[in-house]
């Protein structure tokens, strides 16, 4: 795509992604009313022996004995402005709460992403160049492997392993408690707290990501304007960075943006293995809690990332594609 | 079909899936034989290591028999994975087969619908569906199905879209044949084998899907999950680590299986593209 | 001296092949300044032997033995760095699919450089490039540099990959059909390109084709490869004119001739036929801001069909003839117009009042592979239209048999899937399928033109007996003219969405009044050589 259509393509985009958010939220708001029993309740939390007061006070603020469509504009209105609702059992809103937990949450699947997309490709590709021999074999072994294993159980093996026997690396939290560090320190205690609950997120999507990339490597690697570079006598290792390898990325950028949202759904699994104090630990916490206000914001605000992160791979991907229409 | 086994057959990691497969339905079926009584029964001590008092796989901390477990915990992923992909596969066909036949503005409604469930992080939906409707094993059946047929539609949508210009369904056209006749007899038969590949596929990721749910505290209470052993294992992994490691063994072999078999599948029923796996230039 | 020179090729197919070889003791030469015609049908090794040449064949197919002398040098000998230098440098390659043969993420005119580049001639690209692509004949070369493929049409393309190919001037080019999958009049162009440019520099050109009608227009010496064997090899005059084997024999006698028919008497009743002020128009969608594309797929194509009547749609790709003939069947709805048939106009019925027509108007399709559901016997595809329309499934099965013996298939064929039979027998399947209709307007789009030159022959052999024998009202798409000539009693010619001249065949064909009638006729590849009359 030519620069220049680059505005309006972000403005269509932008758009079209506020309009996914704003469906979030009603999706959200139906849920409250699906779900068995008083809605106020359902905002309060179930088990938090929630008194009658609060309950009043909620019906009041959400309008729940006005019209329907009235009290979705109130909610609308409120996810809008940021008041994701109020937790009452941790006496906090709901939006400070997941704003303290987002930082951890975004080290860590940031962490796990660039590992699974850097070292999935490279092996990936690594397969597709030596298709049929053992090398091939084994990397299609690994990526079958870790596509078929539950993603907290690998978690536990790891701890099993390296902590638990090894005693090489942490098991728990995002860093060493009482040490109090500071610096260079502090950063290294952090980065070795982050090798395990990382590689245990990573390592799934590093399977998805190798298998793609062989595939699509290989697809690319039948068709005709591959064989024009090796008539005009481009160098095989040319061959393979410059026509396959930049054409079969492609869908890899479209794969990174479809499962950004499981990425997110793994991280509730990772950090609650690895007691990581991200969102994900925060809606284990809620889960058992019942409580709902907090699971719904951590529902809304993990699809805002997901929203934005498609965005970003959008533009990528027309970056990339110059048959990337304006439409497109 | 002697074809179809014939290149089944060629695909030994397939057949390696299929036998698995076959000892997990045959331990699902015999589980009330070998292990008579609820598998919630105290059967002896805590934390009996594996190979002792009679223990194959061990206790756990309640001193219930881990085996006992297992074998109990495939019942209820083979029937939750069948169920819920059945379910998906019932939303995704039918969303993809209007979405692809039709074309124009029901492809567009259903398409944006479409995107918008394979936009929100899935699991993270998965979760908030099955705790407000209470953790029964039809609200994880509901939930699982939910999150799982985008894909499903996609790849109708996809084949239908691609089969409905074929000539051969403009033959159809053109003979006069109904509506609902052209998609029974010429494009559905067409697209079925990326459905069943799929579909084997999917099998694989909604047991994985329930493991992870019964993991964090959402199974049924009352029945007896992989996913549910290997959480109540997970506090206790220093003392005893067979409680974790066996389930998820378990889970591992039947997804894997599945996996193999899902790829025997599609290289049994699409000939060409199995080759080009084989070989390429 | 000899610029090229294959002595004794043979190379192995993979076991489980129709035959241990796909090539066997290939000998031809190439001289300077040259062009020999590799010419055969699909299958015939022909596409095999130009890989061997550039040494680009796929593992599995090893050269068993032979030589490929280039300039002097046996290719087969040298080792993989020394080709790649060759490769591009001293000897070039295009293609058959421009769509397809060029990098879509990269730039053409980088493309081109890369070419130089990696013989060390990069220096020179940013000054050769415009040059290059001037020579081919693009308009505005720097624009056309950095333009994207997915910008350029198919002819476009095949100019890009020529002017990559001749990028440094090599001294052998390899075509391997690269003009089979352009429109006639590009065809043209692309041939007097390559003719013009290799008589400039005196290129050898190795060029591969199925088209007699291409050699006839090219080439200066002719092999004929069948089944992997060269089966003749000659002067190109001398194999057109004269043909030895009985395989060429064959396969020029199977040429359409171009000839018209025998003029016959038109029916003088009402018309089958008649469509008025027809209209079909595209939109893409142009997103939410500024004006839509649209594409006027038809406009002004008024004809009529009598009685009996065979009417020839010719135009090129994108002319609007196929859509056109689907507009008659409303698999196109067209925005505009009438289709009368019969004295009925058809085109504001509902899908159900259309049904009784179904029966009276019947279509074949272009692709034999795509155009029979591969899940479905025989029988029941042939079957199926007269038992939708209540024939009892007994009566509809007999009559699905006598149609086989008609259309020269065996009754052993009802119970066989498409995928069992060749290209030319699916297309008599699809004959078979319409006429158990018992149409009175046949609607052939393409009927021969994805089959092997021989094939084709046959099926329109078959189809004109059959016309004549059941008395059908035909409307023939074709984009060969040799072929229209051949079959019609009328030709229309489209171009972009309107017929711009029509006429009895003779007439359109000896007195053309419009220009781009004209341009057509002068773009038949070998239009000056009249295949000669060969007795069986």
């Amino acid at each position: 795509m030519e620069l220049s259509k680059l505005p309006g393509f972000l403005l269509r985009r932008g758009v079209k992604a506020f309009v996914v958010i704003l469906a979030i939220v009603v999706c959200n708001f139906l849920l409250i009313h699906a779900a068995p029993g008083d809605p106020a309740s359902v905002i309060a939390g179930q088990s938090g022996a929630a008194d009658e007061r609060f309950l009043a006070q909620l019906r009041e603020q959400f309008g729940l004995d006005k019209p329907f469509h009235v009290q979705l504009w109130i909610y609308l209105k409120g996810v809008l402005t940021l008041d994701l609702g109020f937790s009452h059992r941790q006496q906090q809103p709901v939006w400070g709460l997941i704003r303290e937990r987002l930082p951890a949450t975004l080290l860590l699947t940031g962490a796990a992403f660039a590992f699974a997309v850097a070292a999935g490709v490279a092996l990936g590709t690594l397969a597709a160049r030596r298709v049929g021999t053992w090398a091939d074999s084994i990397i299609t072994v690994i990526a079958l492997t870790f596509y078929a294993t539950p993603l907290f159980w690998v978690g536990l093996m790891l701890v099993l392993f390296f902590s638990v026997w090894l005693e090489w690396l942490p098991s728990f939290g995002m860093a060493s408690v009482g040490a109090d560090l500071a610096g260079i320190a502090a950063v290294l205690d952090v980065g070795k707290h982050l090798i395990l609950p990382a590689a245990t997120l990573g390592l799934f999507y590093l399977a998805v990501y190798a298998r793609l990339t062989r595939a699509t490597m290989l697809e690319v690697a039948d068709q005709d304007f591959v064989k024009t570079a090796r008539a005009k006598g481009v160098p095989e290792g040319q061959v393979i960075r410059r026509h396959v390898l930049r054409n079969a990325l492609l869908p890899v950028i479209t794969f990174a943006g479809i499962q950004a949202g499981q990425l997110v759904g793994g991280s509730i699994l990772v950090e609650t293995v690895f007691a990581w104090p991200g969102i994900g630990r925060l809606a284990f916490d809620a889960l058992l809690a019942r409580d709902y206000a907090v699971l719904l914001g951590v529902f809304f605000c993990t699809s805002v990332m997901v929203v934005l992160f498609n965005l970003v791979t959008d533009l990528l991907y027309a970056v990339v594609d110059p048959r990337v229409e304006v439409e497109g | 079909m002697a074809d179809f086994w014939r290149r089944f057959r060629r695909n030994r990691g397939a057949v390696v899936g299929l036998v698995i497969l076959l000892l997990v339905f045959l331990l699902a079926a015999l589980a009330p034989v070998i292990y008579p009584g609820s598998p919630w029964d105290m059967a002896t001590a805590p934390f009996v290591p594996p190979g002792e008092e009679g223990m194959l796989l061990g206790s756990d901390s309640l001193g219930r028999d881990v085996a006992a477990g297992i074998a109990h915990g495939a019942r209820i992923s083979l029937m939750v994975g069948a169920v819920s992909t059945v379910a998906a596969l019932l939303i995704g066909v039918t969303l993809g087969a209007i979405a692809g036949y039709l074309g124009g503005i029901a492809d567009d409604a259903v398409m944006r619908f479409t995107e918008f469930f394979q936009t929100i992080p899935s699991f993270v939906f998965a979760i908030l569906l099955v705790a407000i409707f209470t953790p029964t094993i039809s609200s994880v059946v509901f939930a699982i199905a939910v999150v799982s047929w985008p894909p499903v539609a996609r790849v109708v949508r996809a084949e239908f879209l691609s089969l409905r210009s074929r000539e051969f369904v403009q033959a159809a056209e053109v003979l006069g044949k109904s509506r609902l006749s052209i998609v029974l007899t010429d494009i559905l038969p067409n697209a079925l084998s990326p459905i069943v590949v799929l579909a084997s596929l999917m099998v694989a990721s909604a047991i994985l899907l329930e493991s992870a749910l019964s993991f964090l505290g959402l199974g049924d209470p009352n029945l007896m999950t992989w996913g549910f052993l290997i959480g109540s294992g997970r506090s206790v992994i220093r003392l005893a680590w067979w409680m974790s490691v066996f389930p998820g063994l378990a889970i591992f072999l039947t997804v894997l299986a599945l996996n193999l078999v899902g790829e025997g599948l599609s290289d049994a029923l699409n000939p060409r593209l199995a080759r080009q796996r084989g070989g390429p230039a | 001296m000899t610029l090229l020179s294959v002595e004794g090729l043979t190379v192995a197919l993979p076991a489980g092949g129709d035959r241990p070889h796909a090539v066997e003791e290939i000998a031809l030469s190439v001289d300077p300044g040259e062009i020999v015609c590799v010419v055969g049908e699909s299958g015939s090794g022909k596409s095999i032997t130009a890989n061997a040449v550039m040494g680009l064949l796929p593992k599995q197919l090893p050269v068993r033995a032979g030589r490929i002398l280039f300039e002097g040098q046996d290719l087969l000998a040298l080792g993989a760095e020394p080709m790649r230098r060759l490769r591009g440098a001293r000897v070039s390659m295009i293609f058959q699919e421009p769509m397809t043969a060029l990098n879509p993420v990269m730039r053409v005119g980088e493309q081109i450089a890369e070419a130089m580049r990696v013989h060390g001639a990069g220096g020179d690209a940013a000054r050769r490039v415009p040059e290059l692509l001037a020579a081919v004949n693009l308009p505005d070369p720097t624009a056309t540099a950095r333009a994207y493929p997915f910008r350029l049409s198919g002819g476009q393309r095949q100019r890009v990959m020529i002017a990559m190919a001749l990028a440094l001037e090599p001294s052998l080019l390899i075509a391997d059909e690269p003009t089979t999958a352009l429109d006639v009049t590009t065809q043209m162009q692309i041939l007097r390109l390559i003719r013009e440019i290799q008589s400039r520099r005196g290129t050898g050109v190795l060029f591969i084709t199925h088209d007699f009608g291409v050699v006839a227009e090219i080439a200066d010496r002719v092999a004929v490869m069948q089944h992997g064997r060269i089966v003749e090899q000659g002067a190109a005059a001398e194999v057109l004119n004269r043909p030895q084997h009985p395989y060429t024999r064959a396969l020029i006698a199977a040429v359409p001739h171009g000839a018209p028919g025998a003029a016959r008497v038109p029916d003088s009743g009402p018309p089958v036929l008649v469509t008025k002020g027809v209209e079909k128009t595209y939109r893409r969608s142009g997103g939410w801001f500024g004006p839509k594309p649209v594409v006027r797929a038809v406009h002004d194509a008024d004809f009529t069909l009598a009685r009996g009547e065979t009417l020839g749609l010719v135009g090129e790709s994108g002319s609007g003839k196929s859509t056109l003939a689907r507009c008659v069947v409303k698999l196109v709805e067209p925005e505009r117009g009438e289709i009368i048939f019969e004295g009925a106009d058809l085109r504001p019925l509902s899908r159900g009042a259309w049904k009784p027509y179904r029966k009276k108007i019947q279509m074949i399709f272009q692709d034999p592979f795509a155009s029979l559901n591969p899940r479905r016997r025989v029988g029941e595809i042939i079957a199926e239209g007269p038992i939708t329309h209540g024939t009892p499934r007994s009566v509809a099965e007999a009559r699905a048999r006598d149609l086989l013996a008609l259309v020269q298939l065996d009754a052993g064929a009802m119970e066989r899937y498409p995928h069992e039979f060749s290209g030319g027998q699916r297309q008599r399947i699809g004959i078979a399928r319409a006429l158990a209709m018992e149409p009175e307007l046949l609607i052939a789009d393409e009927p021969v033109s994805a089959l092997d030159v021989s094939v084709q022959a046959q099926v329109l052999a078959l189809l004109a007996d059959i016309r004549d024998r059941l008395g059908l009202t035909m409307l023939f798409i074709t984009h060969d003219l040799r072929v229209a000539a051949q079959v019609c009693d009328r030709i229309a010619v489209m171009q972009r969405g309107a017929i711009v001249e029509q006429g009895p065949t003779a007439e359109v064909f000896g007195n053309p009044q419009h220009a781009y009638t004209r341009q057509l006729l002068d773009s038949i590849p070998g239009r000056n050589w009249t295949p000669p009359v060969i007795a069986a």
